[in-house]
């Protein structure tokens, strides 16, 4: 049997996955389906920053070499992207950024290769905001990409192509990475699943870092299955990493597992400081009406209480700049990146005008920002207050684990946004983060699940908060969510 | 060195140490000395993007036996910080080191009867090497980046160049004993800034100090810290004030030179590196680390005194390299008189020996016969000293060859009298001249006695009676 070329497209990684090893469809059927795809879109979409085309279709000839032979893994054969922050081996990554335009890195991050392991088949790579810093793909230094569903908005950031190739078929499924939000918010607004894993569950090896203390790599799916099985792919792999000293070590475990067991008896938190006065009223709709869901389908709902989390904002603000500007620091056009070609006199002269000239406004405030507070005379009321802040939140957090087992909050006060709105300050900005950094800041694995629309017709997300490293339950109460509203 | 004008030196030493592991503190890329420019090498120690630093064990363990033989505490709970500055031979512009809680904190070591303190020891990862080419302009050789170190800060105790050079001298001593690194100072794998600062003997109060950077041999320690010595004290006497600075020495004039004053030093933004996780380092871990320390020089002095009867000073020179420790204390179990092979260790070996002793050509069952042989009166000293040179150069068995030459002391008291009175028959004049209070011609009689003996008479048997004939009334 065959498929049309549209319907395979629009197919879950799962079905692929079953469509591939059935050889109902061949990898490089696939590949070419959505190579020819990302051709006829991407122009006016803007996912990619590089498409991989040549590499596409060889890797698809061995995954259908794979295939054949009848023990190919979930994935092999399937194509997927990455978010240009993601090394990959001979192929430029440039962080969206002037400053690593150019960039060829020798080596692949330990995910990269997990899912290469597998026989992934990677498309390209794909736009994100500078550095990661941002929330809209605006901040990219090369090109601007769009919401799907309202080309007039943004698909969110800074992961914003993975969110906006998977949404408009241009991926099946996409690897992106979220320090305050940056898949999960992404997802909410192009009305995709985003997976932020607990920090420490997937290997960092590889992943540029902009706050190392709080990067996570993250999935971007079409479906909460497909994100399972995915986050089975990386967790694999990364129990075998020695490169990345902050990784837990446990043993894999299979997410797609129970993952539709259902959530009878489960105890799902709300906490009122996720709803706070910046929420549109729709947003706080949907979200109820998904907990009054929920609360059909068995689960208990507790109301719970986080104080601090009014001060989770600023903290993350504080802590992000704080690292990115050191790990920003390596970027001085010296052994590789953008140097300047303007006329120096010492090599103070050659990193000021490299620099100046790489980074963009974004990169640089946020720099500027971070060394501030690093600085010997404001590090004790800055950073370590900042410190403080995080510790409290991780505290509350677990005292709110003991009264239930899952968080239900908003993933975002708004809907995408429109594209012009640089006449909203920085600060105005940020704060469209509020409800996703929390988890950031205590390292808790999250997931943003599509729970309606808006009367514009565009998406909205809603949160789901685990205990760290409790994957298994997040996945299993977002899965029953999503199933019970693709069965209405 | 003398105090001018009554005022006092107090010197602190940073010290730096490169640690002889195989591997660098943050990846898996070798560390050996001297490979082709940027073959040793990685995305970590590069710092490429992406690419994160995972904690080398033996570093830790290395750090912990530095800290144990200095008598340090042990910090359980240590972490590793980012020190951020910008220069091209630092990849990711900034070091990764410890700050405010370091593995070990304070020690001390004993040099002769004064105790210098140690603050603190802390692990860090060396910078690359800038090369600098007449026509490729300056290069980087990243080989050096995330090789590890040690930087092991005293007190200011020190109050002279000359403790100075006790104290680092020591210190090698013990880490080398450790095992912890090589501290070959012509490879830079010992390298000591200087903080200085002088006071009217008596004031309590600390001057204000300056820095010395980067001084890699003992004979630079002690200059520059004279220099900056008399620089400060010519200052203040001219009623000038010192500044905070940090100085270079110019090893071809002699001089400091200024490199940066402090006002203007960098912040460097310390931080928790958060690659990395905290430093534990639980009782059980260290009381496995212990054990695997071996005798350190102090001890080893005691014993050496107590065990083989050898004098104070003698054992020092014995126990400040650890392969020629290792090396006696094979002589002295094999050696019926282990006073005299430390004397000849010390008397002859060490004239043979280059200044930076790595190996023993000759070995410890040929000291021992030879001391033996000394011991016992089969040959006298000046055989000692051939026979000792031959075994040295050509690895001749000592016994054959004084057999096979023939050079076995004569302490046969008939030929020596007949030597003796043999000479003084020849020389009346020498005699005359003796008696009459020219007393060094007896060191001439000697001269002959010995010669004709082919050198290898008794020469103390044949002094006392040559003595004796001179001295006598006849």
């Amino acid at each position: 049997m065959s498929f049309a070329k549209q319907n395979i497209l629009g197919l879950s990684v799962t079905e692929l996955s079953l469509a591939l090893s059935e050889k109902w469809i061949s990898s490089q059927e696939l590949t070419e389906a959505y190579l020819s795809k990302i051709e006829e879109s991407d122009g006016d979409l803007g996912a990619y920053l590089t498409v991989t085309a040549e590499i596409a279709l060889s890797a698809a000839k061995r995954a259908d070499i794979l295939l054949s032979k009848g023990n190919a893994r979930p994935l092999c054969g399937v194509p997927t992207a990455y978010k240009d922050n993601l090394c990959v081996a001979g192929v430029p990554t440039t962080c969206a950024s002037k400053m690593l335009e150019g960039f060829i890195p020798p080596y692949s991050a330990t995910a990269v290769k997990a899912l290469s392991e597998q026989g992934a088949v990677m498309l390209g790579k794909l736009n994100m905001d500078e550095f990661a810093m941002g929330s809209s793909c605006c901040t990219s230094a090369f090109r601007l990409t769009r919401n799907p569903l309202d080309r007039e908005r943004v698909p969110g950031g800074s992961s914003g192509g993975c969110a906006a190739a998977v949404v408009s078929e241009e991926a099946p499924y996409a690897i992106g990475t979220d320090t305050g939000g940056s898949v999960r918010q992404p997802a909410a607004f192009c009305g995709a699943v985003g997976l932020k894993p607990t920090y420490g569950r997937i290997s960092r090896y590889g992943l540029i870092a902009f706050a190392s203390s709080l990067d996570q790599i993250g999935v971007i799916s079409r479906t909460v299955s497909d994100s399972a099985l995915i986050l089975n792919a990386l967790t694999d792999v990364s129990a075998r990493d020695t490169h990345d000293a902050t990784l837990a070590k446990l043993p894999p475990i299979d997410f797609s597992k129970d993952i539709n067991s259902g959530i009878r008896g489960l105890r799902l938190g709300i906490a009122p400081q996720f709803f706070g006065k910046d929420i549109t009223r729709e947003i706080s709709l949907a979200v109820d009406n998904a907990v009054k869901t929920y609360n059909s389908l068995g689960a208990t709902i507790v109301n719970v209480n986080l104080p601090s989390l009014k001060y989770a904002l600023p903290a993350y603000y504080v802590i992000s700049s704080a690292e990115a500007s050191s790990n920003l620091s390596r970027y001085d056009g010296v052994r590789y990146g953008h140097r300047s070609s303007a006329p120096s006199d010492s090599i103070e002269e050659t990193y000021i005008c490299s620099r100046s000239e790489g980074f963009g406004d974004e990169v640089k405030r946020r720099i500027l920002l971070g060394t501030y507070v690093l600085s010997k005379e404001h590090y004790s009321d800055y950073y370590q207050k900042a410190l403080k802040v995080c510790g409290l939140i991780r505290t509350e957090f677990d005292s709110v684990f003991h009264q239930c087992d899952a968080l239900i909050a908003p993933v975002t006060p708004t809907p995408a946004f429109k594209i012009e709105r640089d006449f909203l300050s920085p600060v105005d900005q940020y704060n469209g983060d509020i409800y996703t950094v929390p988890a950031s800041l205590a390292g808790l694995p999250a997931i943003s699940v599509p729970c309606g629309t808006t009367s514009d017709g565009l998406p909205i997300g809603m949160q789901i908060i685990c205990r760290p490293y409790d994957e298994k339950t997040l996945l299993r109460v977002a899965r029953s969510f999503e199933a019970e509203v693709s069965a209405r | 060195m003398k105090l001018i004008k009554d005022y006092e030196l107090v010197v602190g030493l940073e010290v730096h140490v490169e640690l002889s592991t195989e591997s660098k503190i943050f990846c898996s890329c070798p560390t050996a000395f001297g490979a082709e420019p940027n073959t040793q090498v990685y995305p970590v120690c590069m710092g490429l993007p992406g690419a994160m630093p995972f904690l080398n064990k033996k570093v830790v363990e290395y750090a912990v036996k530095a800290g144990l033989s200095t008598n340090c505490e042990i910090n359980s709970f240590s972490r590793c910080d980012r020190k951020h500055y910008f220069y091209p031979d630092l990849p990711k512009a900034y070091q990764i080191s410890q700050f405010d809680i370091p593995i070990c904190r304070g020690g001390w070591i004993d040099i002769g009867n004064k105790r210098i303190g140690i603050t603190r020891i802390h692990i860090e990862e060396d910078a690359g090497k800038l090369i600098h080419h007449p026509l490729n302009g300056t290069m980087i050789d990243c080989n050096r980046c995330g090789v590890p170190l040690l930087e092991i800060v005293s007190e200011p105790d020190i109050s002279s160049p000359e403790e100075a050079e006790a104290y680092v001298k020591k210190l090698r001593s013990v880490l080398v004993y450790a095992g912890v690194s090589d501290c070959k100072m012509n490879e830079g794998a010992l390298r000591c800034d200087v903080n200085l600062s002088v006071k009217k003997i008596g004031q309590s109060r600390l001057g204000v100090r300056t820095e010395i950077k980067n001084l890699n041999s003992f004979a630079f320690i002690r200059k520059a810290i004279e220099a900056e010595y008399i620089r400060q004290v010519n200052t203040l006497e001219r009623g000038g004030q010192i500044i905070r600075e940090t100085l270079r020495f110019d090893t071809d004039t002699g001089k400091v030179y200024t490199m940066r004053a402090k006002e203007d030093a960098a912040d460097y933004r310390f931080f928790p590196e958060p690659d990395l996780p905290p430093i534990i380092l639980t009782v059980d871990q260290i009381d496995g680390i212990r054990p695997q320390l071996p005798e350190l020089p102090d001890s080893r002095k005691k014993r050496y005194s107590e065990q083989f009867g050898i004098s104070d000073y003698d054992a020092d020179v014995l126990v400040s390299n650890r392969t020629v420790a290792d090396w006696f204390e094979a002589v002295a179990e094999m050696s019926k008189y282990p006073k005299i092979a430390a004397n000849l260790t010390i008397s002859q070996l060490f004239r043979l020996l280059p200044a930076d002793i790595e190996e023993i050509p000759l070995s410890p069952a040929a000291m021992a016969e030879i001391a033996d042989m000394s011991g016992d009166g089969e040959i006298n000293s000046s055989v000692t000293k051939k026979v000792l040179d031959e075994a040295y150069m050509r690895g001749t068995s000592p016994r054959e060859y004084v057999r096979e030459n023939d050079l076995a002391q004569i302490n046969d008291p008939s030929v020596i009298q007949a030597t003796v009175y043999r000479v003084l028959s020849e020389n009346p004049a020498l005699i005359a001249d003796y008696r009459s209070g020219k007393t060094n011609v007896k060191k001439m009689l000697m001269g002959l006695c010995m010669k004709l003996t082919h050198g290898k008479a008794d020469p103390v048997k044949m002094n006392e009676l040559l003595e004796k004939l001179l001295n006598s009334e006849e």
